[in-house]
């Protein structure tokens, strides 16, 4: 495990410290959630019913405090899958055991307070303000007004969403990233142990996609949920999905398997098809840049010693000086050949930026985007936006070959 | 050409007037609201009883309202009821269409989301659907009212019991007396036009999030409440 190196707060002199390492591996999962168990369910529409939205004999179980990505063609049964798990959808036959206890048998307004839920749609109330929104569990469950209020705010900023700009605002007035990060903070206000999440991050472009992505599944490291999880995207079930349960038409289960098995293994022609021909590519979305070997970048602050910060980079393979502000946030980058001899450095003259990684950012997307930028490198951040190290389209294709990955 | 002496002498017998029209007016609004929405609220839970429903509501309301009038006469005589009853049931098909209609433009993402989240399917309906219908029932309200408050004045077949301002339209008729009748007529006229921009403003102060956030009006709303 790498010890992480923060930038330091001081101008850099001449010492190692003005270079930064790859963020840290993550700790070990402590579990808020509850094992879910499908045990040979089935929902017909009508008898002999195979059609859009029946599942047929579905047997499974997510660990406590997993993502289950149930992943597949429209009409798969995926979404009826997760309604039933809520009971919006009631099976034709057999139980889902949620920590060991038949869904069936408990009091049904009872079992959804305690299940967060999220849909594509987002379904925010348009007739209530976004703090009155997050606390709708709370207040259903008859918290008092002070705690309600002191809930929502929390969830707000865990999501992102400074309260004191956003409790008063009304739905309307939210872009849609801003609309799904409400959604997830709504479901998680009475901290239920299991959510279940209908193409959560369906309705967005996406470059807020990658990021609510992202964001959730550092979230999900503290929370530990139990997630079931719908998409009919496959990247988006390898990257998310602890397990991947891959449907086909009729509502039967193709393969329940971790992603790494399911693009090493795929279990029939189907699952193979789905996955697609670019299993090796999609094996880019296991990795995330986190798992890449460090590489630091030179960097250096407007007003540092030029002669300095030229000597640095000269002396480093890659030809591009890294400009950071006071908090080490990057600015843009300095062609080694356009650093002065003297003086100091100034961000005039600095080319524009790189693409922004997380360091939960897959090798997929990340790859994507410098291709998409044309740039040969971009720059992992943490959460306040420091400058963490570099990826370059050489990091990952090292890391992309046959037998290779993080070593 | 108009009798100014006529009009400033009368003065308190406008007022008095005004009051019973607007008593007339909304009895039948309220009770026609009531039963409007208990029918709307079934036709919403039972789709098939809609037709139905809203076909015999607008078939009412083909009916001329000299014609009802005449026909309860004999059944409930010259009585409240006998004003009342054709006032509520011309606001049916107005208030009936509107409220069906504000419940069918809730959102179906956001009934799902509260079913999903635990919302009895009472508490969903009283804190979520209705909430959400409220632009669409006020709508029918301020037809219906403007409907109404004209109605009224056809009471005055009934004699001078009734009528509200629709009184001085119909005594000044019986005089050949033109100041009395455009009197009575542009009462009622301001009357519901008065009657509609309150209800504009009650729908702004109701659903404050259908506009942007602007806290000056709801003092507006207050000051205008007179």
């Amino acid at each position: 495990m790498r010890d992480p190196s923060p930038v330091p707060a001081s101008a850099p002199g001449a010492d190692a410290s003005a270079t930064v390492s790859a963020a840290p591996a993550t700790g070990p999962r402590r579990s808020g959630g509850a094992t879910v168990t499908f045990e040979r369910v089935t929902k017909r529409y009508d008898p002999g019913d195979k059609g859009p939205g029946a599942v047929n004999d579905l047997s499974f179980t997510v660990p406590a405090g997993r993502i289950c990505v149930l992943v597949g063609p429209s009409g798969c049964g995926k979404t009826t899958s997760l309604k039933m798990v809520n009971r919006l959808i009631e099976p034709t036959s057999g139980r889902i055991l949620i920590d060991g206890v038949d869904a069936s048998t408990r009091d049904v307004t009872e079992l959804r307070r305690g299940i967060g839920y999220v849909i594509q749609q987002v379904g925010l109330f348009p007739h209530q303000t976004v703090g009155e929104n997050v606390a709708v569990v709370p207040r259903l469950l008859g918290w008092s007004a002070a705690r309600q209020r002191e809930r929502s705010d929390e969830l707000l900023g865990l999501v992102g969403l400074d309260p004191a700009r956003y409790r008063d605002r009304y739905p309307s007035q939210l872009s849609g990233g801003e609309r799904q990060r409400v959604g997830v903070a709504r479901a998680l206000a009475a901290d239920p142990p299991v959510m279940l999440m209908d193409e959560p991050f369906g309705a967005v472009d996406p470059i807020v996609r990658e990021r609510l992505q992202n964001e959730f599944l550092r979230l999900q490291q503290d929370l530990a949920k139990t997630i079931l999880f719908v998409t009919h995207d496959i990247d988006e079930a390898i990257k998310m999905g602890d397990l991947v349960a891959v449907m086909q038409a009729g509502g039967v289960l193709a393969q329940f398997a971790p992603p790494e098995q399911l693009l090493a293994q795929p279990a029939s022609e189907f699952v193979a098809r789905f996955v697609g021909a670019d299993r090796g590519l999609k094996r880019l979305s296991l990795m995330r840049v986190r798992d890449l070997p460090p590489h630091p970048a030179v960097i250096a602050r407007p007003g540092d010693d030029a002669a300095d910060a030229r000597r640095r980079i000269l002396a480093d393979p890659f030809p591009y000086l890294l400009l950071v502000d006071a908090i080490g946030a990057p600015i843009g980058w300095l062609d080694q050949r356009a650093i002065p001899t003297s003086g100091t450095l100034s961000a005039d003259g600095a080319n524009a930026m790189s693409p922004l990684f997380a360091p939960e950012t897959t090798i997929k997307d990340a790859l994507s985007m410098l291709l998409d930028n044309e740039v040969q490198a971009g720059i992992t951040v943490d959460r306040d936006g420091r400058a963490l190290g570099l990826v370059t389209a050489q990091d990952i294709a090292l890391a992309a070959r046959p037998e290779g990955g993080p070593r | 050409m108009l009798d100014w002496g006529w009009l400033t002498s009368h003065v308190g017998a406008f007022a008095d007037r005004t009051v019973q029209h607007v008593y007339l007016a909304a009895i039948g609004l309220l009770v026609g609201f009531l039963i409007a929405f208990a029918l709307a609220l079934w036709a919403v839970r039972r789709r098939r009883a809609y037709p139905p429903i809203a076909g015999l509501a607008g078939v009412v309301y083909t009916i001329p309202s000299l014609v009802l009038f005449a026909a309860l006469v004999p059944i409930t005589g010259i009585s409240l009821l006998t004003a009342e009853v054709p006032l509520v049931l011309y606001t049916q098909v107005i208030f009936i269409r509107n409220i069906v209609a504000g419940f069918d433009a809730v959102p179906a993402d956001v009934v799902e989301a509260a079913a999903g989240m635990g919302y009895t399917p009472n508490q969903r309906l009283w804190r979520v659907e209705l909430p959400l219908a409220v632009p669409l029932i006020v709508a029918g309200l301020r037809v219906a009212s403007v409907s109404t408050i004209g109605l009224v004045t056809i009471t005055g077949t009934l004699g001078d019991r009734f009528g509200g301002l629709g009184f001085f339209i119909f005594e000044g008729y019986s005089r050949s007396f033109s100041t009395e009748i455009l009197a009575g007529a542009v009462l009622s006229i301001a009357l519901a036009l008065a009657v509609d921009f309150l209800l504009v403003r009650a729908q702004r102060w109701l659903t404050p999030w259908t506009r942007p956030p602007a806290p000056a009006d709801r003092l507006a709303a207050v000051e205008t409440g007179a």
